[in-house]
């Protein structure tokens, strides 16, 4: 059973506060000398210039406490490696496929086939854009029924051929839309996570981003579940938790320390086995070292998963998934 | 006829007596309807059809044979993982309400006959989220009807995951479905019946993954909350988006069937899946002389399993 985890460093998520308070201050006063030197007050250069002095300190100084808000603004960062860059990236020879076969080609999916290593393999993505058109474009990485399927599809591929499945998870949610909801956004989640505590290959998954629910668990089922430092998983986003909680979407930031969704605590709680570190002040300041990183993490566990028997995969996955929890006896 | 469910351990409090002779509004259509019709009604208003909620132990009642169920983890309570702030003020609070120890019910009971795993989440307490306590309950239901050779029968009327319990209720979608999934393989019926509300985590897991889907007319079933899909899609949705009767047009769920024939309908599919029988058929449910049959598993009762 799991471990509880440590009471919550409330001290440090003050002074971050706090700090970060100041640092709108700062900013503040800033804007406002600027819009008034526009006019007539070229001394207000030499504020400024102390003024961003101070702010830059603050922001040194701020990086020494974590929290998890800086994780969720990390993990979201529009210069993170996306989730495709990985895929593209660890596969040689990538061949990407289309389609679920039943409605339509969702592109805030990716799946394909490649070779990691030298091995064959099959891997899954979800797509966020590295910008406004991009994003658009593929839904800002939250996929529909039709995207989950087809994810499906391709990981029985793996199955048929005992190829390895390697999921790539970065999305803030399955898509909550109505036309998601008429084709049956909760059955293929539901199904896709059925159906991968029994897949009869190795699964390997590295969530690289944003670990967002439900709609990351329908690819994020798997034999070895290995998280990057800065990415964060939560059951919601932080803006809903604070939007029932409170009802005021703009504690989010709170909520995100509630939630207790950081790479650290999310492996202290036994739902990932493995943190891989990032390069240092995180993965977008240097993708290629990221995903390096990541094939380095995966390479052992690749060839562990890969020689043990169908039937001890199986079980183990299973024993992995029955022993997380948390719960009291009463007497 | 409510209220019969063996329930002596932990000391749990009835529900509230509704004094004799009360009316109750109902709540849909605003008609006054006499509490006693209400309650022989199954609590479907006699006016309107609606269907109101009932808790996990009104469900077991309403749904097993007299006698028929032996509960099972009565005692596994959440705990705080998270130390998430209020979390345990709000278990408190459901516990006092519900007099459960969290939001599901799970056992082996009788439906006309036939022996059954059965699991039953009370929206009542904490809205019916699953947590560790939930999700653990489910499996290991599950889990016994695996090992008994037995069907699988979950009423499900949740919210989805507790969010006080974070990444570790996510994992009970997965846990839960792993569960299921022995029985798939084990060639076990599983019944999955959605009453009002069943959405988020729990549709997207076990509710789901039933051989056959039943829902209970009107209730509300989806996996987005009605508010989150408006602000997405800048719209207004229509009244009926996710009713059961709009996931059955949209071929999501198999059938949807009155409160009053859902019993009957479960015992026949059960008849059909090869359901062991627990005693010698009856038509009535209870022995009209109050003679309750040994139940399976304990002294003088029989032996059964799927085949």
């Amino acid at each position: 059973m799991t471990r509880a985890l440590p009471e919550r460093d409330r001290a440090a998520e003050a002074r971050a506060a706090e700090m970060e308070a100041r640092l709108a201050g700062i900013q503040r006063e800033i804007d406002a000398l600027r819009r008034r030197s526009e006019k007539d007050k070229p001394d207000a250069v030499e504020q400024i210039r102390v003024l961003e002095a101070r702010g830059e300190e603050l922001r040194e100084s701020m990086l020494s406490i974590r929290t998890a808000w800086q994780a969720v603004a990390l993990a979201r960062h529009p210069q993170r490696p996306k989730a495709q860059e990985f895929v593209r990236a660890l596969l040689d020879e990538f061949t990407e496929l289309h389609g679920d076969r039943l409605f339509r080609d969702d592109p805030a999916m990716l799946a394909g086939l490649g070779w990691f290593e030298g091995q064959p393999a099959v891997a899954v993505a979800p797509c966020k854009g590295r910008d406004t058109r991009e994003n658009i474009a593929c839904n800002f990485g939250m996929p529909y029924p039709e995207g989950y399927r087809k994810a499906l599809r391709a990981m029985r591929l793996a199955e048929k051929f005992g190829y390895p499945v390697l999921s790539i998870v970065d999305t803030p949610a399955a898509f909550p839309g109505d036309a998601a909801e008429e084709r049956g956004q909760a059955e293929a989640i539901a199904r896709n996570i059925g159906e991968m505590t029994r897949l009869r290959v190795p699964v390997l998954v590295v969530i690289t981003g944003e670990g967002g629910s439900g709609g990351a668990l329908a690819i994020a089922v798997g034999d070895a579940v290995l998280m990057l430092e800065h990415a964060v998983y939560t059951v919601i986003p932080p803006e809903g938790c604070a939007a029932i909680l409170w009802h005021d979407a703009g504690r989010a930031r709170e909520a995100a320390s509630a939630l207790r969704l950081t790479a650290q605590e999310i492996a202290a709680l036994g739902v990932v086995d493995e943190i891989i570190p990032e390069p240092s002040g995180g993965a977008h300041l240097d993708s290629q070292a990221a995903i390096a990183a990541v094939r380095e993490a995966l390479r052992p566990r690749m060839t562990a998963l890969s020689n043990l028997p169908v039937e001890e995969l199986l079980r183990r996955r299973y024993a992995k998934y029955r022993a997380i929890g948390y719960h009291e006896e009463q007497s | 006829m409510l209220n019969w469910l063996r329930r002596p351990k932990h000391g749990r409090i009835s529900r509230r007596d509704i004094p004799a002779g009360l009316w109750v509004k109902c709540s849909r259509c605003g008609a006054a309807v006499y509490h006693r019709d209400l309650e022989r009604a199954l609590k479907v208003c006699p006016k309107c059809g609606w269907h109101h909620r009932l808790g996990a132990e009104e469900r077991l009642s309403i749904t097993l044979d007299e006698h028929s169920f032996e509960e099972m983890d009565a005692n596994l309570a959440s705990g705080d993982p998270l130390r998430f702030d209020g979390y345990r003020e709000k278990l408190s609070e459901a516990r006092a309400n519900t007099g459960n120890a969290d939001a599901a019910i799970v056992g082996v009971g009788g439906i006309e006959g036939y022996r059954t795993a059965v699991g039953a989440l009370d929206f009542a307490f904490m809205g019916g989220s699953m947590g560790s306590v939930v999700g653990e309950k489910i499996t290991r239901v599950a889990e016994r009807a695996l090992q008994d050779r037995l069907p699988l029968v979950i009423f499900s009327a949740s919210g989805g995951a507790r969010m006080q319990e974070g990444a570790l209720s996510l994992m009970q979608l997965a846990k839960t479905s792993a569960a299921v999934g022995r029985l798939h393989e084990a060639h076990l019926p599983y019944l999955s019946v959605m009453c009002d509300p069943t959405t988020g985590g729990v549709t997207a897991s076990f509710a789901f993954q039933g051989d056959v889907i039943i829902a209970e007319p009107g209730a509300l079933i989806g996996f987005a909350g009605r508010r989150v899909i408006e602000q997405t899609i800048r719209r207004k949705l229509p009244e009926r988006f996710q009713t059961a009767e709009f996931c059955l047009e949209h071929g999501l769920i198999d059938m949807v069937v009155p409160r009053p024939e859902l019993r009957g309908v479960l015992a026949r599919l059960l008849r059909f899946f090869g359901a062991p029988r627990a005693v010698a058929p009856e038509p009535a449910a209870a022995a009209p002389d109050g003679e309750a049959q040994p139940a399976p598993g304990e002294p003088g009762g029989p032996e059964v399993a799927c085949p």
